[in-house]
């Protein structure tokens, strides 16, 4: 998977290492602002309340 | 290739734990600090022009006193007060709204106000509620007051000053925590307490931490001034 992706890849390794950071980054993005708090305020039960 | 997929999967659920009990609230703290400074530079904005209500003076220790000004009751989910620690770090500023439920109040990092106590300046018991962790954790330093520190909620009326007394520990329904007096619902309210309220221990729900406080001044903002406990340092 990771290898097929290194090969589609443009450009020299450089190139390539950039592009692979920027995926990386955008996908940590994603998972920490968007996906993450979903699966907090769907599944994680936590009550600081009194009842 | 399902080895690989795996092995990402993997990274995912434990980044998850990294976020759920650090980066998550480094990253929800900011936005929350953020958005109570928004609103409390907009309540220094537009100040009200009505003039600063008469002092009382006392002749004896020459302090000044001001009758609290009366908060509307608050709705559901809405902010409309912003607390402020110092314990907690000259920054600490979140902001309060109505409700103590998670989808709208507590899991939008607000300190959420407990809608049947009383708001704060009044005789009785303002209770709040906060996450100990997750969410910007907005109580999870609860344990460290100490006796004296102040807590302050600024609303657009000015800053009602409480100060920390005791902490306990209780389970969850251990509803006269929030009584008018706190823990004695057949005393009759005469004193003016905040309560706060949090889980504890931490990333558990079997028992809550309580924090108790008295009230200790209430400065208007149609003063120009900015209440001493915020600024006169921690003993």
């Amino acid at each position: 998977m990771y290898a097929a992706l290194w090969r589609i890849l443009p450009g020299p390794w450089f190139v390539k290492l950039l592009i692979v950071l920027a995926l990386v980054a955008a996908a940590l993005y994603g998972l920490f602002m968007y996906v993450y708090p979903w699966i907090a305020t769907t599944f994680v039960p936590d009550g600081g309340t009194i009842q | 290739m399902l080895g690989e997929i795996l092995l990402t999967l993997g990274v995912v659920v434990l980044l998850y734990v990294a976020w759920q009990i650090w980066i998550g609230d480094v990253i929800y703290g900011q936005t929350s600090r953020a958005e109570a400074q928004e609103l409390s530079a907009q309540w220094a904005q537009s100040a009200p022009v009505a003039p600063a209500p008469e002092p009382t003076a006392d002749p004896e220790t020459q302090t000044v006193t001001y009758e609290p000004a009366a908060v509307p009751r608050d709705e559901d989910g809405v902010p409309w007060a912003i607390m402020r620690v110092p314990r907690w770090g000259s920054d600490y500023e979140i902001k309060i709204a109505g409700g103590v439920s998670k989808p709208r109040t507590l899991d939008r990092t607000w300190i959420g106000h407990y809608l049947d106590t009383e708001m704060p300046g009044e005789v009785g018991n303002f209770g709040l509620a906060a996450h100990r962790t997750t969410f910007g954790a907005p109580f999870a330093r609860l344990p460290e007051l100490r006796v004296g520190d102040p807590l302050v909620i600024e609303t657009e009326a000015g800053w009602y000053v409480y100060r920390f007394r005791n902490l306990e520990y209780v389970r969850p329904d251990a509803y006269d925590v929030l009584a008018d007096v706190p823990q004695a619902p057949e005393v009759a309210p005469g004193e003016r307490y905040i309560t706060l309220t949090s889980c504890s221990p931490k990333f558990s729900m079997t028992e809550r931490i309580v924090g108790y406080g008295v009230f200790d001044s209430f400065l208007p903002r149609a003063t120009g001034e900015t209440p001493a406990a915020l600024t006169e340092g921690l003993i």
